[in-house]
């Protein structure tokens, strides 16, 4: 049986990496080996995880320096020498070895009004969205966001710019913009403008590379960007 | 350029076209003009980005460079134009 060397982020912003064995297993996830690590090597370590088939986002963190869900990330693909190295989400303050703070990446999601709120009450019919509709298929294909901060943590500009909203955030933002049941387009798009907003993008693309759902958050933001244009021509900001 | 410079476009060739020409000071004018609104607002963001340089004495700064680029263009565009 082989083995795998694993180096492990331990403490905070203050900490190293720790070297562990942990045997190789076939079909192996580097979510297994965090999860082997604590379980039979070291019972300190803290680690985020949940549903563990890839659907709820918990387990992100740095493997090899990218960013990864670590329950669909197989051993094979990212550790061909058997050497693999884990850490907490990049761009975000470290609670303590795999565990990132997620405060601000949520705080940023709220700054860019990235909240639904309807103009309807339930004495009125139903809104009628037509599916196929340009609008509607421009939120389809950015509504499957889980908040996991890949994309967040893969952001250079976050990583430049303490103040950017992030790719999460403003994808979020421009969902809801071409939302027609939504009611707070004006305060949206001065969120979603300046400096920290959609402007400060540089279109690196590294959200839309690592977004383990496949969702373009580089499309979302050009679409803000062409939204202001828009409303600033027709004086709407 | 090279290529044009080789084939015989020298200075007194250029000075030719363009003394006197109000076509070319317009058409180097609007250049002129697309530089000094661009590149400060560009260096802006890659200031904030390295250098961490964000504020009222970093816009200063970027306001008195597009000054100085506005004032050696124009010296230039009027200098092959007089």
């Amino acid at each position: 049986m082989s083995v795998l060397r694993v180096r492990v982020w331990r403490g905070a912003e203050q900490g190293a990496y720790q070297a562990f064995e942990v045997p190789r297993q076939a079909s192996q996830t580097v979510l297994d080996v965090v999860t082997y690590i604590q379980r039979a090597l070291d019972p300190t370590l803290a680690y985020r995880f949940a549903c563990r088939v890839g659907m709820c986002g918990s387990c992100a963190m740095t493997v090899n320096g990218i960013a990864r869900w670590t329950c669909r990330t197989h051993v094979d693909k990212v550790a061909a020498d058997g050497v693999l190295e884990i850490g907490p989400l990049a761009n975000l303050p470290m609670v303590r070895d795999l565990v990132a703070d997620m405060r601000e990446f949520f705080d940023k999601w709220a700054r860019a009004k990235g909240r639904f709120s309807g103009t309807r009450t339930r004495a009125e019919d139903f809104a009628r969205v037509a599916p196929h509709s340009a609008a509607r298929r421009d939120v389809d294909a950015a509504i499957e966001c889980i908040g996991c901060g890949v994309c967040y943590s893969s952001c250079d500009v976050v990583a430049w710019n303490p103040d950017y909203l992030g790719p999460a955030a403003l994808n979020r933002a421009w969902t809801l913009l071409r939302d027609e049941r939504d009611g707070t387009r004006t305060a949206r798009l001065h969120a979603v403008a300046g400096e920290a907003g959609c402007h400060a993008c540089h279109t690196h693309m590294s959200c839309t590379e690592r977004c383990p759902k496949h969702i373009a958050p580089t499309a979302g933001i050009a679409g803000l960007k062409r939204e202001l244009a828009r409303a600033a021509l027709h004086g709407e900001l | 350029m090279i290529y044009a410079v080789h084939s015989g476009l020298g200075a007194a060739q250029i000075l030719a076209r363009t003394q006197g020409s109000l076509v070319w000071l317009a058409f180097y004018g609007v250049f002129l003009l697309a530089v000094v609104v661009h590149v400060p607002i560009g260096l802006r963001a890659v200031l904030s980005e390295w250098l961490g340089w964000r504020g009222r004495s970093r816009d200063a700064a970027l306001a008195a460079f597009a000054l100085a680029l506005a004032g050696l263009g124009g010296r230039a565009i009027l200098g092959v134009f007089g």
